[in-house]
């Protein structure tokens, strides 16, 4: 049950998020409010994401099995899925951060309607991937 | 101060995401695997981040301002319009079908290897691509 300690760490960073800087901690929204940033809003969204750069390259080393891909997947579905990713979060204003874990836990009925139908589609999702590809 | 809290913030949700499993395509696509062998350590992963947050996060609103800022920065709006669920389910096809979601896309990213790095590029033009046709949207 490691990842129940996974994710009660992840609730751990978003309520320090908003405890200090009252943000929400999401994602695609913050990735998206780059593009373009507005002065006043770039630095805390870009050492952000720093930090979940610097999170990741130094973890590589210490769980390198968690970086391993195990997936049939070519580079043309790689460029499918981050498409819609990017393209599906800004319209849909979030993300599995933003809607999955922020907006639940304060009970935002639009978290909940988003984070149903995202993960329903992601179940579509790979049904239709191993209906096509013959396999994950 | 605010953008060092936010590198922190970065920092312990990249390992929250490592331990959960998020950036193993093979376990969140197992997750959403419902008809083959399904695994549920996802849902660990929501359980331990929501029990925790929807927790803290009511305590914290007894604050009438963040630490460091003048105001919460909190969505408010409760419609649920066509928007928010096309933008859902779009969201959710690309996430099956790569197995990555954006937190777990970057955190992996920073290891080099080329699918998340595709991966990363093509999610940056897709929301580029939405900034240019928003204004259409309304």
């Amino acid at each position: 049950m490691i990842s129940i300690v996974g994710g009660a760490i992840i609730g751990i960073a978003v309520s320090l998020m908003l405890l200090f800087n009252g943000r929400v901690t999401g994602i695609s929204g913050i990735v998206g409010g780059l593009l373009p940033a507005k002065s006043n809003d770039f630095n805390w969204r870009a050492t952000f994401i720093l930090g979940l750069l610097a999170g990741g390259f130094i973890l590589q080393f210490v769980l390198p099995e968690a970086f391993e891909i195990k997936s049939s997947a070519q580079t043309i579905d790689y460029i499918i899925a981050g498409l819609l990713v990017g393209f599906g979060t800004l319209l849909g204003n979030g993300c599995t951060s933003g809607h999955g874990v922020c907006g639940i836990s304060r009970f935002s009925t639009r978290s909940i309607m988003s984070t149903v139908t995202f993960i329903s589609f992601g179940v579509l999702s790979v049904l239709l991937f191993k209906f096509i590809r013959g396999g994950l | 101060m605010r953008a060092l809290i936010s590198f922190i913030v970065g920092l312990i949700f990249s390992v929250g995401l490592v331990f959960g499993g998020m950036t193993q395509v093979h376990v969140v696509r197992g997750f959403l695997d419902f008809f083959g062998q399904w695994n549920l350590a996802l849902m660990g992963v929501m359980i331990g981040a929501i029990g925790v947050h929807s927790v803290l996060y009511f305590l914290i609103r007894k604050r009438k301002t963040p630490m460091l800022d003048t105001h919460f920065h909190v969505p408010t709006r409760k419609d649920v319009d066509p928007r928010l669920l096309a933008g859902a389910a779009l969201f959710g096809l690309g996430w099956g079908w790569a197995g990555i979601c954006p937190g777990p896309g970057i955190v992996a990213a920073a290891s080099g290897q080329t699918p998340f790095l595709i991966f990363i590029a093509a999610m940056i033009a897709g929301m580029g691509l939405f900034k240019l046709i928003e204004k259409k949207l309304g």
